[in-house]
């Protein structure tokens, strides 16, 4: 294999499975982003999204429908994220541990309710092709698109327009930067935390229904592999910005492309490296952004870890 | 996480025990003489429409005989977590038979725990078990490269880029095995084929399995098969992709309705049933377990509709061929580096045992094990 050829190959592949994998990634970080910034850490994600990977693949199995897939995944990540919302508003209820029993919770029961599911075919997500303009198979396999990434694009832009622009944006800030100060401004703190919580989770589920109904495209019990938690590192390497977790998601999409594409091309040595790309890339972030002497730029204020 | 596993093996456990009283309170036969306890671990979810499926589909032949009691453990990762379900299995539930079914329980658990409960039988299920291991320990297993080899036979016909698609979990002996004798078998009908082949580094691992597929087609390939855990996502992303497929395990051609020719499946149940057998009537468990046609071990599935009359007639020649016991190693044959394993003329008998410890992919094959 010629040496161009090869890298050409490579990085459409990466640029292909940036698109194919970063969707989910990009559901559950804008998800945490929003709960992070109203001042609460929900670490839970990934047990709604495998929960929302397995309602959605049950109700499109059942209905025929995958949107309503989608839906009902969302409907039940919300129910995920109030019920951390409402726990965690009793007090002296520590967020990040809250967050690690719904995770287990989430994994537990998308585990007990999908062992039906694991076998039957869903009708999945439908596809949008934009590579008709090209003769190459694989830039045409690239730009078949799913509509939930366009949908995802769409939503970090609304939110970075919708934190910065709205008075929703302003009080979810404010309540992130200081309860204090929201308290005086007479805002319900809990409230606006319960709500962004149920938004956040709103988007993981959303975010597990397109890795069952769209890619890979099947329930099975090892479908996250760790998406879920890794997103919350993408937040924080995102600095909260809804436009960076964008940019974020698609990076750890191609990093997790990486290893599948350098052997097609004949790289194999270390295969186990490369296939590790994503997760060292999270351990890299999470040093890199962990430094003693400076604090996590734009983190909001009331957030547990930089408290 | 260890605390829900363990309610839920309970949930199992119990579930079990009373399906097993259940089924033995309508039997006329209750006063059994001995009682045995058999505990089965497994990898990963019963019902992953692979390897863990397809044991304990087959596993149910046990609960049927009389006097014996199955408990399960699921999703028990290759750790000493294995130990520890297999020691729990021994003392709480009286589990005097284990069957450890993933590759990597062997060395050191299964081992182990053999020394030290001499009175327990176990048998895992790979052929891994020599005269120097512990004679309470053993080992059955399915030759599925018989059936991978099959599967090349049909792939080699299929493919028009003569580029076959493979991928794998890990790089160990029966994977590779698994490989090599899928090219030797499009080798036999193709010449000019090649077996590009794509590790994933995991038993189950959904979106790399799909990337890898994905890459694979990308690089031309246009038959794909693998040995993963759960095919699943491996077949299904081949149909989208509009190539043809071969399974594994167990029948994928359902989820391939254009595309699947054939594939790979393990018949435990066989195995299985023998056990029972022995088990009913008091007999020792063998040792070493394994074959492949010859013995219906092993077996293909029933073609699909991407398999040409040409591919099933040379399918089914070679499937009577390995049979008869007619080699499937036949010389010359190359490793990967250029050194030559089988000179020209020279043959391997399918159950060479020097094969159980293939550490080499053979010239033909692209890909790296390390």
């Amino acid at each position: 294999m010629s040496g161009d050829a090869g890298l050409m190959t490579v990085l459409l592949a990466m640029f292909a499975g940036a698109i194919r994998v970063s969707t989910p990634f990009l559901f559950v970080s804008l998800g945490e982003m929003l709960t992070e910034k109203s001042g609460r850490i929900n670490l839970g994600l990934e047990g709604t999204l495998v929960f929302g990977a397995m309602s959605g693949y049950a109700i499109s199995y059942h209905t025929g429908l995958p949107w309503l897939g989608v839906l009902v995944a969302g409907i039940c990540g919300s129910g995920f994220g109030a019920l951390h919302g409402y726990l965690c508003k009793l007090p002296k209820v520590n967020d990040i541990a809250i967050g690690i029993a719904l995770m287990l919770f989430g994994t537990g029961l998308a585990f007990f309710f999908g062992k039906a599911y694991i076998q039957p075919s869903a009708p999945r997500l439908p596809s949008i092709s934009f590579g008709t303009w090209s003769e190459h198979p694989g830039v045409r396999q690239a730009l078949e698109i799913n509509p939930l990434f366009l949908l995802g694009i769409a939503l970090a832009v609304f939110l970075w327009w919708a934190l910065k622009n709205t008075r929703y944006g302003l009080t979810i800030r404010t309540t992130g930067d200081s309860a204090p100060a929201a308290l005086a401004l007479g805002i319900n703190v809990d409230k606006v935390r319960l709500l962004s919580t149920m938004a956040g989770g709103f988007f993981a589920g959303i975010g597990g229904s397109f890795l069952s109904l769209y890619y890979p495209g099947s329930w099975t019990e090892g479908l996250s592999s760790g998406q879920g938690l890794m997103a919350v590192a993408l937040v924080i390497f995102a600095r909260w910005n809804p436009i960076a977790c964008f940019w974020a998601a698609l990076l750890f999409g191609a990093a997790g492309a990486l290893g599948p594409a350098l052997q097609s091309i004949g790289i194999s040595r270390g295969y186990h490296f490369f296939n590790a790309a994503p997760y060292i890339l999270t351990l890299l972030i999470m040093i890199a952004s962990s430094s003693p002497r400076r604090s996590l730029k734009g983190a909001p204020g009331e957030l547990s870890i930089t408290k | 996480m260890s605390k829900f596993e363990l309610s839920r093996r309970t949930i199992l456990k119990s579930s079990a025990a009373g399906l097993a009283a259940l089924s033995s309170a309508g039997l006329p036969r209750l006063a059994q003489a001995s009682e045995l306890t058999v505990g089965i671990v497994y990898v990963g979810p019963r019902d992953d429409f692979g390897w863990n499926q397809a044991h304990a589909v087959a596993a149910t032949a046990l609960k049927d005989v009389p006097g014996v009691t199955v408990v399960e453990e699921e999703n028990v990762p290759e750790t000493i977590a294995v130990q520890k379900s297999m020691e729990s299995m021994i003392n709480l539930d009286g589990a005097k038979l284990i069957f450890a079914t993933s590759f990597g329980y062997y060395k050191p658990f299964v081992l182990d725990l053999a020394a030290k409960y001499t009175d327990v039988e176990f048998r895992h299920a790979a052929p891994l078990w020599t005269e120097a291991d512990p004679k309470n320990a053993g080992s059955y297993f399915g030759y599925l490269d018989q059936a991978h080899y099959v599967d090349g036979v049909a792939a080699g016909l299929s493919t028009t880029s003569n580029k076959l698609g493979f991928v794998a979990a890990k790089p160990i002996g029966t994977v590779l095995r698994n490989i090599n004798s899928f090219l030797l078998g499009a080798r036999k009908v193709n010449p000019e084929a090649t077996v590009q082949v794509i590790f994933t580094g995991e038993w189950s691992m959904p979106v790399r399995e799909a990337e890898a597929a994905n890459a694979l087609v990308d690089a031309g390939c246009d038959v794909l098969t693998c040995h993963v855990d759960g095919p699943k996502v491996v077949i299904e992303t081949a149909e989208s992709r509009g190539i043809k497929c071969c399974g594994h395990n167990a029948s994928q051609s359902p989820l391939a309705p254009n595309g699947f020719i054939t594939g790979a499946e393990y018949k435990w149940e066989t195995i299985y049933k023998m056990f029972a057998t022995d088990l009913a009537e008091g007999e020792p468990l063998p040792n070493f377990t394994g074959g492949g046609f010859d013995v219906d071990f092993v077996r293909s599935t029933p073609y699909g509709a991407g398999a040409t009359e040409a591919a099933i007639a040379a399918a089914d020649a070679a499937r009577a061929d390995v049979k008869a016991g007619k080699s499937i190693f036949v010389g010359p044959i190359n490793k990967q580096d250029g050194s030559s394993l089988l000179a020209a003329g020279a043959s391997f008998e399918n159950y060479e045992p020097s094969l159980d410890q293939t550490d080499y992919l053979i010239e033909g094959v692209i890909g790296s094990i390390t």
